[in-house]
């Protein structure tokens, strides 16, 4: 089974790299631009077969390590 | 007062915190490897020390914080021992949860690296009793991520309950912290985290010696 973790700030937490990224493709040209925010993808392959036992270790995952709970959020997406 | 400086693997700063301490206590620190079980049994005063711990990656601090060694850090100051964690040092007690909040990229996106002028706004501690309150100080930085980050009652309660040790001066802030924040207390006051490094301004040689009273005060509360 292989998931993908997206690991991003939460909403309200100033994202000054989102914040620089919007400002450059602005000045590429891209006015229709908004805000942007920036976040982080980490890929893990795991043997296990269970759905609901992967989500569930995937989820301590993101609690303990993968994401910093203070000021990220994170979304967990699997596929078989 | 016997102290030990852990060293995780991309720590740059654990000589100067041993040559500081050493110099100031005339004791030489332990130097205890973060793949060690344990903090040797006389320590009064760890130190986490700056530096790149694990190259940074995932976040600062993550990966160190589940160091081995990092069971017996957390043991001992429950015990009540001091724990100091400057820089790298700091962004690993948050990450390990043993300090509020979390120190994210500083504002500008720009890497602080210049002596910053900082107000001692407590010194009903161990870390900082030799200070006068309100005295300004000059500890340098060096840092790509030091904004401290908390939320508003966090924050409120650092305050009520006089933990906020040190703040930048209001037109010093490097990193765009909130409230100027630089160093915090834990609860127990026994768990001090800073950005700005003392260790470096305890020899006239290196330009200053600001960071000394931090070391003297901890001698006279341990002693």
């Amino acid at each position: 089974m292989k998931a993908r973790v997206f690991v991003t700030l939460k909403n309200g937490v100033l994202d000054p790299q989102g914040k620089a990224i919007g400002h450059a493709l602005n000045g590429l040209g891209f006015g229709a631009v908004g805000e942007v925010r920036q976040g982080k993808l980490i890929e893990i392959e795991l043997s296990e077969r269970d759905e609901s036992k992967a989500r569930a270790s995937l989820k301590e995952m993101c609690e303990k390590l993968l994401a910093n709970t203070v000021i990220e959020k994170y979304e967990i997406e699997l596929k078989a | 007062m016997k102290s030990a400086v852990v060293v995780f693997p991309a720590s740059n700063c654990d000589r100067d915190a041993s040559v500081a301490l050493e110099q100031i206590t005339g004791v030489k620190p332990h130097m205890v490897w973060h793949a060690d079980a344990e903090i040797p049994k006389d320590t009064d005063l760890i130190v986490l020390p700056g530096g790149f711990s694990y190259g940074d990656y995932l976040r600062c601090g993550a990966m160190a914080r589940f160091s081995r060694v990092m069971q017996d850090v957390v043991a001992k100051s429950q015990e009540g021992r001091m724990v100091l964690g400057i820089c790298n040092g700091f962004q690993v007690l948050t990450e390990a949860g043993m300090l509020p909040g979390a120190l994210m990229r500083n504002a500008n996106l720009k890497f602080a690296c210049r002596p910053v002028g900082l107000i001692v706004e407590e010194t009903q501690n161990a870390f900082t009793r030799k200070y006068n309150a309100g005295q300004r100080v000059v500890f340098p930085v060096a840092h790509g991520e030091g904004n401290y980050v908390a939320d508003e009652e966090t924050l409120d309660r650092l305050e009520g309950e006089g933990r906020i040790v040190f703040r930048y001066a209001p037109s010093d802030n490097p990193n765009g912290s909130m409230r100027n924040i630089a160093g915090i207390l834990n609860q127990k006051r026994n768990v001090l985290g800073l950005m700005p490094h003392p260790e470096r301004v305890c020899d006239p040689l290196l330009g200053g010696t600001d960071g000394r009273a931090m070391f003297e005060s901890l001698i006279e509360a341990i002693s």
